[in-house]
């Protein structure tokens, strides 16, 4: 029996102007577990991870992160215990360099006044060379990020969580836009993350999704329809009705 | 790197500068006699410390909107707060020298009051009415802001609530019976301390401490931009839900800075005061505020040198306008703007920027070598 699940989600309900976002959605997620959630467009994916980073607010319905309710917390609170998020645009500042990029994420002081007195150590030099390394723009750290290419830019962003040393990584649509090239190294970045970090994927590219080999939660209508491993989802007769019916064309 | 060549011109620039208003132009005053053509008048001295004050107004402005991406359209108000906060002692240092020859201000008289309301009282004191310059527009800026801040009102709601915010302070000191002279507002000045308002002297002095403000305003401001705030600052403008959700609290660093920002221009408008002469509730009304940002567009917001050049720019061409077509004004800063705003995105401080990026696609052009896959460029220009 599993004792401790880093994420939990009961009775999740949360509906905009009527339309049922999110409808009696539960979830539980293992320390150090990659997931993938796919579901077709408006199943409430994206709407799930702004229930857990504070961005909207369950109207019902228990959202916690290790023993700690999240659902009345603010944004920065949230990340603060250690839940960082990637969007499925790539938010990363344009006009600062890659270097700043990360330093602005790394863990630490997030006051007014340390901002303004404090100094960047060699310490945390460092530590914003090794993330560089493992995202791999190492060798760009003092080029303006409006300036990377699409790829890199979403990989800054996975840079920008791994210097905040998330636990627990939310990450949206990593592969969207990205050339099979760029998708195949960003599969590996998460793979080699999985373990040290819990990360949950949110995905529509099934090659993508076939290279995590991860367990795959699917929601549809705000609702969880089945999880399991891809081949598993994919046999599963309601998962092909609502979602992978028109995909396995090719 | 160009960026590092960028900041030395920047130093060389503010440097000369700060020599020529607070040394030479001066010194041409004081030194030489009138009918020397080198002569600086006293008027061209008085003229400038208004423009000087102006351009820390600006410099407010910038912050704000160039650095942090909150577009302020009521910056005046807290200009006008300082000024009329200085301009509050400047009534009492009158005495019975009014026309109607009684302790209490000319309009007070005429309002029938008998006795200083008690919120005057404390004025008569310089010290006080100092801290009064820094405290009020700081702490109306501190309570707006906290309260815009923490409901998330971002982008063109702030605008238009700051805008909201200066229309109806303008229309409440407008009133006769708020206590600060209605429609004439505080005027007639007599003495600072107890020196003349009026001698060249004096006004000699109020110009240098404005130049001193705006220097340190600029030290302070560009200094702020080389810390991690500043990093966070211009973070938040860029992409504000990626800093709030790398757990910051942007709420409070926008609160800084507008508080910084009403700061300095409270004390810009202490200095506006007695070097006109008058404040009144017009310099608080919404084209004043919106003038500012004119100059910030202008001189080219996110780079404080800009809006120096930009506020003392439009300022010195509207002087010379007014005088000289005085009809045509409002046309020639409109058109201005319009120009500024189709053809020159960064203002007058990126000229020489357009200049280079339009000479590199020329010279791309005529290169026979076919120019990279724009994949290496990103495809999110927006």
């Amino acid at each position: 029996m599993k004792t401790e699940f880093i994420l939990t989600a009961e009775g999740v309900n949360k509906s905009f102007d009527g339309f049922k976002a999110i409808n009696d959605l539960n979830f539980y997620l293992d320390k150090g577990e990659l997931r993938t959630i796919i579901g077709p467009n408006g199943a409430g994916k994206s709407t799930f991870l702004d229930l857990i980073t504070g961005r909207t607010r369950p109207d019902t319905g228990i959202i916690e992160y290790r023993g700690t309710p999240v659902t009345k917390l603010r944004e920065y609170e949230i990340y603060r215990l250690g839940i960082g998020r990637k969007f499925q645009t790539p938010s990363v500042y344009s006009d600062h360099t890659v270097f700043e990029n990360i330093l602005l994420g790394l863990e630490g002081s997030r006051g007014v006044w340390t901002s303004i007195f404090g100094r960047v150590t060699s310490e945390q030099r460092e530590r914003i060379f090794e993330v560089l390394e493992i995202i791999g723009l190492k060798d760009r750290a003092e080029v303006k990020a409006g300036n990377l290419a699409h790829g890199q830019k979403q990989w800054l962003e996975i840079g920008m969580l791994l210097a905040q040393n998330a636990q627990l990584l939310l990450v949206d649509e990593p592969a969207a836009g990205m050339t099979d090239e760029e998708t195949a190294k960003t599969g590996e970045l998460l793979l080699s993350l999985a373990g040290q970090h819990t990360i949950i994927v949110i995905e529509h590219d099934m090659v993508f999704v076939r290279q995590l080999g991860s367990k795959v939660t699917v929601l549809h209508q705000g609702h969880v329809l089945c999880d399991g491993t891809l081949d598993e989802v994919q046999n599963d007769e309601r998962v092909i009705e609502v979602y992978l019916g028109r995909k396995k064309k090719h | 790197m160009a960026g590092s060549e960028v900041r030395r011109l920047e130093v060389w620039g503010i440097t000369i500068a700060a020599v020529v208003v607070l040394g030479v132009l001066p010194a041409l005053n004081v030194l030489l006699p009138e009918t020397n053509p080198l002569h600086v008048s006293d008027f061209t001295i008085n003229l400038y410390g208004k423009y000087l004050t102006y351009a820390v107004l600006a410099i407010g402005v910038d912050v704000l909107w160039g650095f942090t991406g909150l577009l302020s359209l009521g910056q005046c108000l807290f200009f006008a707060l300082g000024g009329y906060a200085f301009g509050m002692y400047l009534m009492l240092k009158i005495g019975k020298l009014g026309q109607y020859k009684s302790d209490l201000p000319d309009f007070m008289v005429f309002l029938g009051y008998n006795k200083l309301p008690a919120h005057w009282v404390p004025f008569n004191s310089f010290w006080f009415a100092l801290a009064a310059v820094v405290l009020v527009p700081g702490i109306v800026a501190l309570v707006f802001g906290y309260l815009a801040f923490r409901s998330r009102i971002r982008g063109v709601y702030f605008s238009i609530l700051t805008q909201a915010l200066t229309y109806g302070a303008c229309l409440m000191f407008f009133r006769n019976d708020f206590t600060f002279g209605g429609n004439n507002g505080l005027t007639d000045f007599k003495f600072i301390l107890n020196y003349d308002v009026n001698s060249a002297a004096t006004q000699r002095t109020l110009y240098m401490l404005s130049g001193f403000l705006l220097l340190g305003s600029y030290v302070f401001s560009r200094w702020l931009t080389t810390t991690k705030f500043g990093k966070v600052q211009r973070a938040i403008r860029d992409s504000e839900n990626r800093v709030l959700f790398s757990g910051y609290a942007t709420s409070n660093f926008k609160l800084f800075v507008f508080v910084y920002a009403a700061v300095i221009s409270g004390l810009a408008g202490a200095l506006y005061t007695p070097q006109v002469g008058i404040i009144n509730p017009s310099e608080m009304s919404p084209e004043k505020s919106l003038e500012a940002v004119v100059w910030v567009a202008v001189g080219g917001r996110g780079t404080l040198i800009g809006p120096i050049i930009g506020s003392v720019g439009v300022n010195a061409l509207k002087s010379w306008a007014t005088r000289a077509y005085p009809d045509l004004w409002l046309i020639i800063l409109g058109g201005l703007f319009v120009l500024i705003v189709l053809f020159m995105p960064k203002g007058i401080v990126g000229i020489p920027g357009q200049i280079r990026d339009l000479r590199k696609r020329f010279q791309r052009r005529e290169s026979p070598v076919p120019v990279p896959a724009q994949g290496a460029t990103s495809p999110s220009a927006e």
